[in-house]
C-alpha cells in the first residue's frame, strides 16, 4: 500500500468516530497548551526579571554582609556608617556610595494608614539608582548629618496617603515619629504585581535612630565605567575584611546577579515544563487507550482487509498514522490554544507570558512522537492479528 | 486441468486448553479452474476449518495446501496475504462491507493493497459494481442499501481483483429467499461467463444443488457426492 493511500485510510476512521476522536485529542490538546502556557510564562518572568536587572545599570556594585548566594541563610549584618565612609575613600567619590537599612513601617497620614518599606538612605541615591525626583528634592548631605526627619515617598505612596492634595511640606508619621514630605519620585511602575512605588526614603540616620540600630544594611557603588569593575569590588571587600576581622562580604555586579537569577528562573521554566509535560504524557496514555479500544472494535475489519490482502505492515502502519494524527493534530490545537492563554495571561495579570517558540517547536515535536510511541503498542496488536480470528469475531 | 485451490491429505489440530482437538483430518480436494464446488456440512464439521485453509487465511498442521499452484507452506504471512490479493476473492455471510465507506470505496479496497492508482482503483471498482448489477448504488453506504444489494456489492469487491476463484461463505445466509436466489443467479452467471471458478460452502442442500460438485464434511472427514447429473442445461460445460 501507499503512504498517501494509508493517510487517507486513517483519515477516513478518524472521521467517522469524530466525537471519540475530539475527545482523545482533548487530552494531547490541554497537555501541548500547558506546555506552551507555562513555559511562556517562565520565559516571561526570566525575561522581566533579566531587564530589570540590566535596568540596575551594568556599572552598579551591591555590597552586602555575607555569601553571595541564593538559598544562603542571610547574615546579621555588622556594616556600620563608618564602613561607608571607608568605602568612600577606596572608590575615592563619596557622591557614587550610597548606603541603606530598610524595614517595613506603618505610614499615617491623618487616618490613613499605609504598610510601606522604609528605606533609611544618604543623599547619593538619585545618582547611584537612577532614579530622578519628580517633585520637591532628594534627601540632602546636611539632612543626614543632622538626622533631620525628613521623607521623600514613592509615587504610589504619595497617592495613597494624600490622595489628591499635595504630599510638599505636608507631615507624615511613620512608626509613630512625625517627617516632613521634601520630595516624591517619579513613578517607576510595577514588576510582577508588586509595585515598586510603596517606598519612604529618609535620611539613613533618622531610620538608624528610629530603627533603634547601627546597622547598614547593603551598600551600592556606581563604578565610573564597567571596566575594572570586578577589582573594585575586591578592593572594597577586602577593605571591609580589614575592619571586621574574620566577616565576609561580597561585592556583586549586575552580570553575577543576572547569571544567579537566570539560572533560578531557567529552573522554575524547566519544573512547569516538567509539570506540563506530565499531562502530555496523560494525554497520550489516553490516545493509546483509545486506540487500543479502537483496534479491538474494528478486529472485523482488521481481519476482512487482511483476507483481501493487506500486509502486517499496512494494517500497523493504517492505525499508527491514526494515532499520530490524533496527537499532532491535537498538537496544532493545542498550541493555538497556549498561544491564545499567554495572549489572554499577559492582558489580564501581571505576569509577562511570552511565546517561546522553542517551547511551540518542542511541544508539536513530542506531541508527534507520543502518538508514535503510544500509537506503536495497538498498532502492532493490529498487524498481528490473526485474520481468521479476526474475521470471526463478533 | 490445473487447480486453483487444492488440499492434500490436510490435517488441522487446534489446541485450546492443552485439549488436543481435530478439525481435519487428513482431507484432499482440489478446485479446478471454471469449476463450481459446494461444501457442506453441518455446524462444527470442520467445514469452516477447511474454508479458511482453501482461503489461505490459516495454515494447516499437516498436508499441503496450494493456492494458485503455490504451496503456502513455502509463504510468508505477507507473502500469502499477497497470494489472497490476487487469486481469492471472498463473500461472506454477513457481508463485512465498512460501514463508514461507499460502495465504490468498499469495493476498491482490494486494490488498494495491490498499490493501484486511485483513478484506476475507481475504474476498476465501477465496472466491477455494474457488472453486478449495482451501477446505481455507487455512492451508497452499506446502511444506505438492502441486504442482497450489500451482499451483490461483496460480490462486486470480490471480483474486483479479477481472482482465479471466489470462496463465498454461507452467501446466503442473511438474505431472504428472493435476494438468496438472487445472489446465487449472479454466481451463476459469474461462473458460466467469467469462468471464475466458486466454491461455496453451505449447509443448505437447495444452494448446494447448483453446484457441479458436492462436497459433505462430516467428523473432519470428506466424503463426495457421486457426480451428480446436472439439473439444467448449462451454456457452457467448461469443467469435467
Amino acid at each position: 500500500m501507499r503512504l498517501g493511500e494509508a493517510w487517507r485510510v486513517a483519515f477516513d476512521a478518524l472521521r467517522a468516530n469524530r466525537l471519540r476522536s475530539a475527545l482523545t485529542m482533548l487530552g494531547v490538546v490541554i497537555g501541548v497548551a500547558a506546555v506552551v502556557l507555562l513555559v511562556g510564562i517562565g520565559t516571561g518572568a526570566k525575561q522581566e526579571v533579566e531587564s530589570e536587572v540590566q535596568g540596575l545599570g551594568s556599572n552598579l556594585l551591591l555590597v552586602v554582609p555575607g555569601e553571595f548566594s541564593f538559598g544562603a541563610a542571610p547574615t546579621v549584618s555588622r556594616l556600620t556608617l563608618n564602613d561607608v565612609d571607608g568605602v568612600a575613600r577606596v572608590v575615592g567619590d563619596r557622591r557614587r556610595v550610597a548606603a541603606t537599612v530598610s524595614s517595613g513601617e506603618l505610614a499615617r497620614v491623618g487616618n490613613r494608614e499605609v504598610f510601606v518599606t522604609v528605606q533609611g538612605t544618604n543623599e547619593t541615591v538619585p545618582l547611584v539608582f537612577d532614579r530622578p525626583v519628580a517633585r520637591g528634592s532628594y534627601i540632602r548631605r546636611s539632612d543626614v548629618d543632622t538626622r533631620r526627619r525628613v521623607a521623600v515617598l514613592g509615587s504610589s505612596t504619595a497617592r495613597q496617603l494624600f490622595g489628591d492634595r499635595d504630599p510638599l511640606g505636608r507631615q507624615l508619621t511613620v512608626a509613630g515619629v512625625r517627617f516632613r514630605v521634601i520630595g516624591v519620585f517619579e513613578e517607576t511602575g510595577s514588576a510582577f504585581g508588586v509595585d515598586r512605588d510603596e517606598d519612604v526614603h529618609i535620611p539613613i540616620t533618622a531610620a538608624q535612630r528610629l530603627l533603634n540600630t547601627q546597622r547598614v544594611d547593603a551598600l551600592a557603588v556606581k563604578a565610573p565605567t564597567t571596566k575594572g569593575i570586578d577589582a573594585l569590588g575586591t578592593r572594597i571587600t577586602d577593605s571591609l575584611k580589614e575592619r571586621h576581622p574574620g566577616e565576609t562580604f561580597s561585592a556583586v555586579t549586575q552580570t553575577q546577579i543576572l547569571g544567579a537569577v537566570g539560572k533560578i528562573l531557567g529552573l522554575l521554566t524547566l519544573v512547569l515544563a516538567a509539570i506540563a509535560a506530565i499531562s502530555l504524557l496523560v494525554g497520550g496514555v489516553g490516545v493509546s487507550n483509545i486506540m487500543l479500544v479502537s483496534v479491538r472494535e474494528r478486529t472485523r475489519e482488521i481481519g476482512l482487509r487482511k483476507a483481501v490482502g493487506a500486509r502486517q505492515r499496512d494494517i500497523l502502519l493504517q492505525f499508527l498514522i491514526e494515532a499520530v494524527v490524533l496527537t499532532s493534530v491535537g498538537g496544532v490545537v493545542g498550541i493555538l490554544i497556549g498561544t491564545g492563554g499567554a495572549v489572554l495571561v499577559r492582558s489580564v495579570s501581571p505576569l509577562p507570558a511570552v511565546i517561546a517558540w522553542w517551547s511551540v517547536a518542542l511541544a508539536f515535536g513530542v506531541s508527534v512522537a507520543v502518538g508514535l510511541f503510544f500509537g506503536v503498542f495497538p498498532a502492532r496488536r493490529a498487524g498481528r492479528m490473526d485474520p481468521v480470528d479476526a474475521l470471526r469475531s463478533e | 486441468m490445473t487447480a486453483v485451490l487444492e488440499a492434500v491429505d490436510v490435517v488441522k489440530r487446534y489446541d485450546l486448553d492443552g485439549v488436543s482437538v481435530e478439525a481435519l483430518r487428513g482431507v484432499s480436494l482440489a478446485v479446478e479452474e471454471g469449476g463450481y464446488v459446494a461444501i457442506m456440512g453441518p455446524s462444527g464439521s470442520g467445514k469452516s476449518t477447511l474454508m479458511h485453509l482453501l482461503g489461505g487465511l490459516d495454515r494447516p498442521t499437516s498436508g499441503t495446501i496450494r493456492l494458485g499452484g503455490v504451496d503456502v507452506a513455502t509463504l510468508s504471512s505477507d507473502a500469502m496475504a499477497k497470494v489472497r490479493n490476487e487469486t481469492i476473492g471472498f463473500v461472506f455471510q454477513s457481508f463485512q462491507l465498512l460501514a463508514r465507506t461507499s460502495a465504490l470505496g468498499n469495493v476498491a479496497m482490494p486494490l488498494v493493497y495491490r498499490g493501484v492508482a486511485r483513478r484506476e482503483r475507481r475504474e476498476r471498482a465501477a465496472a466491477a459494481l455494474a457488472s453486478v448489477g449495482m451501477a446505481h448504488r455507487l455512492d451508497h453506504r452499506p446502511n444506505q442499501l438492502s441486504g442482497g444489494e450489500q451482499q451483490r456489492v461483496a460480490i462486486a469487491r470480490a471480483l474486483v481483483g479479477d481472482p482465479g476463484v471466489l470462496l463465498a461463505d454461507e452467501p446466503t445466509g442473511n438474505l431472504d429467499s428472493r435476494n438468496g436466489a438472487e445472489v446465487l443467479a449472479l454466481l451463476d452467471r459469474l461462473n458460466t461467463e467469467r469462468g471464475v471458478a466458486v466454491v461455496l460452502v453451505t449447509h443448505d442442500p437447495e444452494v448446494a444443488a447448483r453446484a457441479r460438485r458436492v462436497v459433505h464434511v462430516r467428523d473432519g472427514e470428506l466424503r463426495e457426492d457421486p457426480p451428480a447429473k446436472p439439473r439444467r442445461a448449462r451454456p457452457r460445460k467448461a469443467a469435467s
